[in-house]
């Protein structure tokens, strides 16, 4: 059955999917770092929503929908519109190239992140995985 | 939504030329000492010349350029504050000069962080000229900068689109020196980069054909460029199928033969061309039962009708090994000289930078850490994939 996003069922799908992978394991073995994930409103959703993920060592170490970007520490924001995120969890987004086109914006090391591509595509393909329904 | 990003391209016999027209004071050129040996260096000074521009040199650049050596040119154009930066030579001088280039006019940037999002701001002192003299890198019209990192002897990919030329000058008269060897690995690394920018995972259709054209372009000529380096038409022909696919993978991706010859040329010291093209068969292989179409396309395109299927995908890693024996280029890691017992302690070293290249990113599949260990073992050994 397919879950509602933005929801903090659905960040907790995702967290379990991340779990459930030895490929994100394996090329997040090294990685320290929490993330908050900002989706802005646009045309096709009017509000903000916040996730946050907690990545350490392969693994999510908590994940929750929560109020503010201010809710959690973190080392790492990545905000885009609705429609973006959208797209990027279709799989219709490479989230490298949203960065490059500026679909999305990046607060924390990107010298960091860019050092870890294959964590990057693995978290494309966990996020694909969850079954989801999008809310307008 | 995405970019196509190119210089303006002069290009042909005499592309030298557009130099004396040129607008500024003072000009940089950032090259190397072989450059200057040949007089090359000399050559590009007498069109500034006629242009009434004063011209300094940067002959410091070495292979693979180090993040020290883009560090030094920068202070080198601190003092002299040129207002046309130039690139002249191969990939290194080229990736230098745009380094050197960005830390110029950014002097606040580590040279780790020139990465492709937000803002640069280029262009408020100076611009850039590349001008190549090998065909094959594409580095005169791509905005990739490829530093290595001496301390952790690994290449780093950096880069922004910003950092892009202005003006590319293609001019086969500058290749013309080229011994056969570097022919042979440069030119070879102009096909990897059409075979990768077409079968990418970011490639599109403004790519496309510039990477299938470069691709046949290489198949006919090579081997004559190679052979007679005075074969003017070879020599133009190789020097253009440089460019056509610098701007197709540069505006797409290159993929998994490009990370695994970084990561092999960072621990060995492998030319670059010869790296990534001695590993491009067997990422083909290992891509094939999965996503055969375009290579198949590829093998089609470049005179081979096929079914479209993996086996069509296999023989074009064939047609690949083929080219290269032909020229003299190894097909394997052992035949490239590396021993088995250094090569087998940096396993896995090699596997893991490989996996953390920026390139993986556009790979269309993906590999474990023991795949890509296994895949640089099967290279090491000249072993077909068959997993």
């Amino acid at each position: 059955m397919a879950i509602k996003f933005p929801s903090d069922e659905w960040v907790k799908e995702f967290a379990a999917q991340i779990n459930g992978s030895k490929a994100y394991e394996e090329s997040g073995k090294d990685w320290e770092g929490d993330w908050i994930f900002i989706v802005e409103p646009d045309d096709a959703y009017p509000k903000t929503a916040y996730f946050f993920i907690g990545l350490y060592h392969g693994k999510v170490t908590d994940a929750a929908m929560i109020e503010s970007e201010h809710a959690r520490d973190a080392q790492y924001f990545m905000r885009g519109s609705f429609t973006t995120w959208r797209k990027t969890i279709e799989g219709k987004l490479d989230p490298i190239q949203g960065l490059m086109m500026r679909k999305f914006k990046l607060k924390g090391n990107l010298t960091k992140v860019l050092r870890y591509p294959r964590s990057a595509k693995e978290l494309v393909n966990c996020v694909k995985r969850v079954p989801t329904e999008f809310t307008s | 939504m995405w970019n196509f990003v190119s210089p303006r391209v002069v290009f042909g016999e005499g592309a030298l030329d557009v130099l004396d027209e040129l607008q500024g004071q003072r000009a940089l050129i950032v090259t190397d000492k072989t450059m200057l040996q040949i007089g090359l260096v000399d050559k590009v000074k007498g069109h500034f010349r006629k242009a009434g521009i004063e011209v300094h040199v940067f002959d410091g650049v070495e292979p693979d350029p180090s993040v020290q050596t883009a560090q030094r040119g920068a202070q080198v154009a601190q003092d002299v504050k040129p207002d046309w930066i130039v690139g002249l030579g191969g990939g290194s001088p080229m990736d230098a000069a745009k380094a050197v280039w960005v830390l110029y006019e950014r002097p606040d940037i580590e040279p780790a962080a020139i990465a492709p999002v937000g803002e640069l701001g280029l262009r408020k002192k100076a611009r850039l000229i590349t001008i190549p003299t090998t065909s094959g890198t594409g580095a005169e019209v791509t905005w990739a900068i490829v530093l290595t990192d001496t301390e952790e002897k690994r290449k780093m990919g950096l880069g922004h689109p910003e950092n892009i030329a202005d003006i590319a000058i293609v001019d086969p008269e500058m290749a013309l020196s080229m011994p056969p060897r570097l022919t042979a690995d440069t030119g070879l690394d102009a096909l990897v980069h059409a075979v990768e920018g077409y079968t990418c995972s970011w490639h599109t259709d403004l790519t496309d054909g510039l990477c299938l054209q470069a691709a046949r372009l290489v198949f006919k000529y090579l081997l004559r460029a190679v052979s007679d380096g005075q074969d003017v038409e070879a020599r133009e022909r190789m020097h253009n199928a440089a460019t056509c696919a610098g701007l197709g993978f540069g505006n797409a991706m290159a993929s998994m033969a490009h990370a695994m010859g970084h990561s092999l040329g960072g621990a060995f010291h492998v030319p670059h061309g010869r790296a990534v093209v001695l590993f491009l068969p067997y990422t083909i292989e290992f891509f094939a039962p999965q996503a055969p179409e375009r290579f198949a396309e590829l093998a089609a395109f470049v005179g081979s009708p096929n079914a479209g299927d993996e086996k069509a995908a296999r023989t074009f890693a064939h047609q690949i090994r083929d080219l290269c024996r032909k020229v003299g280029n190894p097909t394997s890691v052992a035949e490239a000289g590396i021993k088995r017992e250094a090569y087998e302690s940096q396993l896995d070293k090699l596997a893991d930078d490989a996996l953390n290249d920026t390139q993986m990113v556009t790979s269309v599949r993906t590999p474990s850490f023991e795949e890509m260990r296994q895949l640089f073992l099967y290279a090491y050994d000249g072993r077909s994939v068959d997993f």
